[in-house]
């Protein structure tokens, strides 16, 4: 077997500012990658140059035996919407606000060359079922929607045409505690059910603690520990983990 | 003639003087170049025409002119048929389906002054027709050239405010966000409801507005014998469908495209194919449903008059 995702030898610099500095990565199928770190530590970078949203200095990101960052846009995009899917933080920037929820989600179908309004529709209530949101509410505007059914609303959206990566830039960022709960929970059986590679950048300890079956602990670019979730937040080698853990606030 | 492509572009620099008024029906007023654009314009627009009959529904860039109209009442529709327009040329200009509205009447006094070409109201005798908002009924033929008034070229314009993004996508043939619209109606109204403008892909590549023609001409599109060209003069486009061009009007398989038509017959020559225009006839309610289409309602009452 093979990793899905390879990058290898990230470099990127904002001027002075080493956002990625020599960073290696593997994703394997059917695996949970959690990114930790503080603000600035170039998480979120990391995820737009995986993503090929951003192109870096130097290094290379293989998917499936494909050269992300040497493929034209029209592969990216192809690969976008098929083989990847993208949950941001901010359930607006992922979602069309003026557009029903069936729309959104029947979106990247369509996109993808579905051409039959009742099956598509079929596949958005189904969809919207299976995130925990009323098929009832199926032509309704996602403004109407609350914060964490509007992020639910965004993972069907995403997940509808079965991608095998998906990246994930906060999700449960600006959502209360119950409403994330239940959001790490949905999360977590669609994963385990669709077998999905899930790459997860996330300050929250907790939430990578519960889903990533692997750690990666990001700091000025650099990764400085990586292994198993529970090894490396029950045993940190690195200073900056160490802090890290024991930053974490139990309630 | 034929065909832009065919045609040889009139001697310049010599003020076009007398050049229509030979073989046209009225004389050319010789303070005007022939067909008013100078001759190194014209050849601008017949190049992004020749280029847009080579890529058939991608919107080409053009110089566009100030013309001695408004944005909006074919700026860009008379700079393509002045660009095409040869001596010999028979011009019908027709504003939603009518030959008689200050439009359309504007329009062919200006081209019989500045080119002296003869125009005509008889959809059968014309070489060009200058269109706002129809296609003739009559059935067009290889000898004639269809010019389309486009206010908004831009198919997207209402789904993706960017350019640069609907460039894009028209690049890469991204086209599901146009299926999200046509979704959204369903969704709301049982049936989409776009029934004017339809969106529509030529050749199986590029998406194109059709310009504000009601949906129910949009079969008489695809592979139509005669040439169809587009010109947006405020937004500086020019698009083309060559003739025999496959024009298909986006639709669902389990809501199939349908065109729309008023169901009556025309009050004047009873016609139950044509497309309808509704007439307020008095202050009380009264209407009637008549031809949009003119010459083709006069001549179906001509027919009949004959006939009895």
């Amino acid at each position: 077997m093979s990793p899905l995702l390879s990058a290898r030898g990230l470099e990127l610099r904002f001027g002075r500012i080493a956002a990625l500095d020599g960073v290696d990565l593997d994703i394997w199928p059917g695996e949970v990658v959690a990114i930790v770190g503080e603000s600035g530590s170039g998480k979120t970078t990391l995820l737009r140059v995986l993503s090929g949203l951003a192109a870096p200095d130097a290094g290379s990101v293989i998917f499936d035996g494909q050269d992300v960052l040497g493929m034209n846009e029209a592969a990216r995009r192809h690969l976008m919407r098929t083989q990847w899917g993208f949950v941001h933080q901010n359930p607006r920037d992922g979602l069309r606000m003026g557009v029903s929820a069936g729309g959104n989600i029947g979106e990247r179908l369509m996109a993808t060359g579905a051409r039959h309004y009742g099956n598509i529709r079929a596949a958005a209530a189904d969809w919207l079922r299976r995130v925990e949101i009323d098929p009832e509410r199926l032509d309704a505007l996602p403004r109407t929607f609350s914060g964490g059914m509007q992020q639910r609303l965004q993972i069907a959206r995403t997940l509808v045409t079965h991608p095998r990566l998906v990246f994930m830039d906060e999700p449960t960022g600006g959502l209360d505690v119950s409403v994330q709960a239940r959001l790490l929970d949905l999360i977590r059986a669609l994963v385990a059910e669709l077998g999905l590679s899930v790459l997860l950048v996330t300050h929250d300890i907790a939430a990578a603690r519960l889903l990533a079956h692997r750690i990666l602990v990001m700091r000025h670019g650099q990764v400085v520990e990586q292994g198993l979730t529970d090894r490396v937040l029950d045993d940190p080698q690195h200073p900056y983990t160490q802090l890290l853990v024991t930053s974490v606030l139990a309630a | 003639m034929t065909s832009a492509a065919a045609k040889p572009s009139p001697p310049s620099g010599g003020r076009g003087l007398g050049e229509g008024g030979a073989q046209g029906a009225y004389a050319h007023d010789t303070g005007y170049n022939f067909a008013y654009l100078d001759e190194s314009t014209k050849r601008m627009i017949r190049r992004a025409i020749l280029k847009g009959v080579a890529i058939p529904g991608h919107q080409v860039p053009f110089g566009s002119r100030e013309m001695p109209l408004p944005y909006g009442w074919g700026t860009g529709g008379i700079q393509v048929t002045a660009s095409i327009l040869g001596p010999s040329d028979v011009l019908k200009v027709i504003d939603q389906g009518a030959d008689d509205t200050t439009n359309a009447v504007s329009i062919r006094a200006f081209f019989r002054r500045v080119a002296g070409v003869a125009t005509t109201e008889r959809t059968a005798e014309a070489t060009v027709i200058q269109t706002r908002h129809r296609i003739p009924e009559r059935q067009l033929t290889e000898g004639q050239i269809l010019v389309y008034q486009v206010p908004m070229p831009e198919p997207l314009f209402r789904l993706e405010a960017r350019v640069a993004e609907t460039k894009r996508m028209h690049a890469l043939a991204d086209y599901g966000l146009m299926h999200v619209k046509l979704y959204e109606d369903i969704a709301r109204h049982g049936h989409i409801a776009t029934s004017y403008n339809y969106p529509v892909m030529v050749d199986g590549r590029y998406l194109m507005s059709p310009s504000p023609i009601p949906a129910f001409d949009n079969p008489k599109m695809d592979r139509m014998p005669a040439l169809q060209l587009f010109g947006a003069g405020r937004e500086k486009r020019i698009y083309a469908v060559p003739p025999y061009t496959a024009v298909r009007s986006l639709d669902f398989e389990d809501h199939p495209f349908r065109p729309i038509r008023a169901p009556h017959a025309c009050a004047l020559c009873g016609s139950r194919e044509s497309y309808l225009d509704e007439v307020i006839t008095d202050d009380r309610g009264g209407k009637i449903f008549v031809c949009s289409d003119t010459d083709y309602c006069t001549e179906r009452q001509a027919t009949k008059a004959a006939a009895e």
